[in-house]
């Protein structure tokens, strides 16, 4: 891999251990996925909460913490994905004191290396959306798949190693889609229904993830017919690449790189796939439980944003949980703060329900929330989430925000 | 005894062997796993209910989860890992935390799909700087 003066004297050393190390990395990654160099990116995005890093993980943080301050501090404007704890009601979920002690360890040292603790997977919606062509360093699937996609920036999926190291050099290996010919689509779908809720946009991305499969396909839809939003397009990116590893896809007429077909691939060559109505109903129809009771519904993954904050105070109010039923709405501590402004906290807590803010619920110790907490069956609108629940050992029913609203109310799934 | 070359792209991490447990289904540590306990724990996954502890482990795909850069990394740490892991492409996340974990990881198999070539209990010496796997097998 070719490197310049300065990457070289990084990797001799000359700028600190923090930096060597980077480096090192950047070139074991690079060399992988045959990167000719790297190349500079303007900001990164860090996907570190303390369930994924473990004590290991934060040990591994702490060391460069440690390091004189021009040794472990980033170079370029770096924030956070969400947190596994919400430090006011970690309690409340029965999350544990030593989770809470690891998470205050990892603060700690993200905020010795200059990182903004801004908590969130919904970067995009709330802190410094992208611009088209801008080379990035961003973790966290659902953020790169937007970003991507929807905004026309450059980044991989970037794991909280190659963050950080992106982070502390200012650069990252150009590989993957950071070139220009593998943002070109390789799969075509049609879609052949009008998705209304957010949870059929999620579906649909699932359907498209799991045929899809691959980080290396890029799938275009055609026959969209409803304008999608951002809402719309965050449910769909994040559960597409949650079903199918997929870090970018295209939308003729609606995303910056497919004004047209013709822009993205050759139609004579790639054949459409159809997605109908009948796909979309049995996406659904795999995650059951109608008439059982529900334990826990969760609205998270991605973080809500403020609209759907709103959504949620309107569906709630005047209205009581079940007794046996808990409410969790995630969301992001700037949307937090707004909705808090707004009075929307307030009401959607009025029913018994509870807002977290900076985290997200499967990367909270999902597994010991549920048994801390007797939880077994979970309902959700979030596609992404129902994907993921099921490892944790939960069972997942998905449906529109209105069925789980009134799931929760009525105690089972209706 | 039979031994089989497989040739692969450069990977990472040492050289290593040991016993193989393969699927054509595809792979996340956050979405599969109960990593305390070292099994696969999603019901949908292959090999549900299946040690991976100390493993050569051969899967289609990685899938979602930047978070398993991370746990790569920490499984090691505690000794509840695979020693390898083998795809016949893997995304960039698995190979990130390869790298950071220093565990040995390849894709990219020249003679076709690598869950095939490979089978459950072969015993394999996976060579990542020579992009090099060798089967041998009874």
């Amino acid at each position: 891999m070719k490197l310049n003066q300065e990457e070289k004297a990084m990797l001799n050393g000359e700028l600190g251990e923090p930096r060597r190390w980077a480096i090192e990395h950047m070139i074991r990654v690079g060399r992988f996925f045959d990167a000719p160099d790297l190349v500079p990116v303007t900001q990164a995005h860090i996907m570190a909460d303390t369930e994924s890093l473990g004590e290991a993980g934060v040990e591994f943080l702490e060391d460069i913490a440690a390091r004189p301050r021009d040794e472990r501090q980033v170079r370029i404007p770096m924030i956070t994905d969400p947190r596994g704890i919400d430090f006011c009601h970690y309690k409340r979920l029965r999350q544990t004191e030593w989770m809470a002690s690891l998470e205050q360890r990892a603060i700690d040292a993200f905020e010795a290396m200059g990182i903004l603790m801004t908590n969130t997977c919904i970067n995009y919606q709330t802190i410094m959306p992208p611009v088209r062509g801008e080379h990035l360093a961003f973790g966290d699937t659902g953020v790169v798949i937007y970003c991507n996609s929807v905004l026309g920036a450059y980044s991989n999926f970037e794991g909280g190693p190659s963050s950080l190291a992106a982070g502390l050099t200012g650069r990252t290996p150009r590989y993957g889609l950071h070139l220009d010919h593998n943002r070109m689509a390789t799969r075509r779908f049609r879609v052949d229904f009008k998705p209304q809720h957010l949870s059929d946009w999620g579906a649909l991305g699932g359907i498209i993830g799991a045929r899809a499969g691959s980080y290396w396909e890029v799938p275009v839809l055609e026959g969209i017919e409803s304008q999608p939003g951002s809402d719309e397009m965050k449910h769909m990116g994040a559960a597409m690449a949650s079903f199918g590893s997929v870090p970018l896809f295209h939308v003729v007429g609606v995303t910056p790189e497919a004004a047209t077909l013709e822009a993205v691939c050759d139609p004579a060559l790639l054949d459409a796939e159809t997605i109908a109505g009948a796909d979309l109903e049995n996406f659904f129809a795999r995650y059951g439980g109608k008439g059982e009771k529900v334990d826990v519904v969760v609205f998270s993954a991605p973080q809500l944003s403020l609209l759907e904050m709103q959504s949620l105070a309107e569906l709630l109010d005047d209205r009581k949980l079940h007794e046996d039923t808990s409410l969790l709405a995630v969301t992001s501590p700037v949307v937090a703060a707004d909705a808090r402004r707004l009075g929307l906290v307030e009401r959607i807590e009025a029913s018994g329900a509870l807002v977290l803010e900076g985290m997200c619920f499967y990367q909270s110790y999902a597994r010991e929330m549920a048994e801390a907490n007797g939880w077994k069956r979970l309902m959700t609108n979030s596609v992404k989430l129902a994907n993921i629940i099921g490892g944790y050992g939960y069972e997942p029913s998905l449906s529109n925000m209105e069925n789980c609203v009134a799931s929760a109310i009525a105690g089972e799934i209706v | 005894m039979e031994t089989i070359e497989l040739e692969c792209h450069v990977g990472v991490g040492p050289v290593v062997s040991g016993e193989a447990l393969v699927t054509d289904d595809n792979f996340s540590a956050r979405y599969d796993l109960d990593r305390i306990a070292g099994i696969f724990s999603r019901p949908q996954h292959k090999l549900a209910g299946q040690s991976y502890v100390d493993k050569i482990m051969v899967f289609n795909t990685a899938k979602g989860g930047v978070a398993s850069a991370w746990m790569l990394h920490e499984m090691k740490s505690r000794g509840v890992a695979p020693k390898a892991i083998l795809f016949n492409n893997v995304n960039p996340i698995l190979a990130q935390g390869a790298a950071l974990a220093d565990m040995a990881m390849c894709d990219r198999f020249g003679d076709g799909d690598v869950t095939r070539l490979i089978r459950t209990g072969d015993q394999l010496v996976v060579q990542p700087e020579l992009g090099l796997v060798t089967i041998t097998r009874s």
